[in-house]
């Protein structure tokens, strides 16, 4: 259990996608004008997070990996150079469903994640996350923690940015540092911030 | 837009319409694999070819293409370019492709490529589109390789592993600023960078949304 806890800790903060790996940094940045957009796309990326890397944990271990195929007599068949296409084909089948299922069950979280999520598909933070659930070799319960770990993270730090900017409407910038510029130098800061919680570990 | 020369094609998105600092695509593998020179110039490589083939092919194909399964398409071009360049380098330089680490997966979801695809390769014939793609491409690679050798340089005293300054720990005078290294320098260097560029290309510069009191009457 503890092993878990540090795991998610440690996707949280340590090693925050958007932060220290710079993961769905065109978002990040693309969306984080308001507080509350910018709290329905970290809720969207939360959610398909929790639901694509375990699914794709799966694909991966039972269908993909050198070897998994052996109860059909295909032991050697090693497809893991397709894990590529066929994660990113999960991503946009799950946003789909996901979104039909909002919309039917949910209409009101649908409101307020819903126009987010087609953009979600090409967020690397996604696509990332399931990356480095196979180059680390995570377990099915790991890939769970994982999955919602770094997605709660990704969601925090847009927020976070999100409250910044909104209070950086008010100052005095120089000309050429206005819009992208600060924002770059801001989300550095922040990201300066969470080092500190390489102490931690 | 058809009128232009294929060399405006070409060098416009350099400086002009830089894909990074201008049209804020693809910035997340730019931060991550420039902690070296050579990291960044092989992503360089691997996106240059990616968006000129990518790019090439959407054109070609841009007539038969239905509308409403086009980004579907297009994702599973790119996404078969990214494998077929993935394999390679595996192949061919192993070392390299562990330090790329998963940002050569991502370069499918990379929004520079399916963004040129979308807004030039749907609209423009073969030859535009991959000189659209090679220049988009070298536009971005420009600013990778000066972050890649300020980081590099700075961080460890050496340009592409040969070193230059002698750290401090052999004997010479040079202390290596292990900030370089880190994710937040990235960020403050493409943010100075576009600074740089804002500075010498006016008309780039993003209008307040706030006038300041003071700074109106500063002005007057």
């Amino acid at each position: 259990m503890n092993a878990f806890a540090e795991l998610l800790l440690r996707s949280i903060f340590l090693d925050n996608l958007a932060l220290s790996f710079f993961l769905g940094m065109c978002t990040f940045l693309a969306v984080s004008k308001r507080v509350d957009t910018a709290f329905g796309v970290g809720l969207a990326v939360l959610v398909v997070q929790t639901v694509t890397v375990p699914v794709n944990n799966l694909i991966f271990t039972q269908l993909l990996a050198p070897g998994a195929l052996a109860w059909a007599g295909l032991g050697d068949v090693d497809l893991s150079f397709l894990k590529l296409i066929a994660f990113i084909g999960v991503i946009a089948a799950m946003v789909q469903v996901l979104e039909m299922t909002l919309e039917f069950h949910v209409p009101k979280l649908h409101g307020a994640m819903g126009i987010f999520l087609p953009l979600i598909t090409v967020n690397c933070a996604i696509l990332g996350g399931s990356l480095f659930m196979v180059e680390r070799s995570y377990s099915f319960g790991e890939s769970v923690v994982f999955g919602f770990g770094s997605g709660l993270g990704w969601a925090l730090a847009i927020v976070m940015f999100a409250a910044i900017r909104e209070r950086l409407k008010y100052a005095d910038i120089p000309d050429g540092l206005q819009g992208l510029g600060i924002n770059f130098i801001v989300a550095g800061i922040m990201s300066l911030g969470f080092l500190a919680f390489a102490g931690m570990g | 837009m058809m009128k232009d020369s294929y060399w405006k094609i070409l060098t416009r998105p350099l400086i002009d319409e830089n894909p990074l600092t201008l049209q804020i695509l693809g910035i997340c593998s730019a931060l991550a694999v420039t902690t070296s020179l050579d990291t960044a110039l092989l992503m360089s490589l691997v996106v240059v070819c990616v968006l000129a083939l990518g790019n090439g092919s959407v054109s070609l194909i841009r007539r038969q293409l239905p509308h409403s399964v086009r980004i579907i398409v297009q994702i599973t071009i790119i996404a078969s370019l990214v494998i077929v360049v993935d394999q390679i380098l595996q192949a061919y330089a192993f070392e390299m492709s562990k330090r790329l680490s998963v940002f050569v997966g991502l370069v499918i979801t990379n929004c520079i490529v399916l963004g040129r695809a979308q807004s030039y390769a749907m609209h423009n014939g073969f030859f535009a589109s991959v000189l659209d793609g090679i220049g988009n491409g070298l536009g971005y690679s420009l600013i990778l390789i000066i972050v890649g050798a300020i980081r590099e340089f700075f961080g460890k005293g050496s340009l592409l592993n040969v070193q230059i300054l002698v750290p401090v720990s052999e004997g010479g005078a040079f202390e290596p600023l292990h900030l370089m290294l880190l994710p937040p320098s990235a960020f403050f260097i493409i943010g100075g960078l576009i600074w740089f560029i804002r500075r010498k290309r006016p008309q780039q510069v993003e209008q307040p949304e706030f006038s300041l009191r003071a700074r109106e009457q500063g002005s007057k």
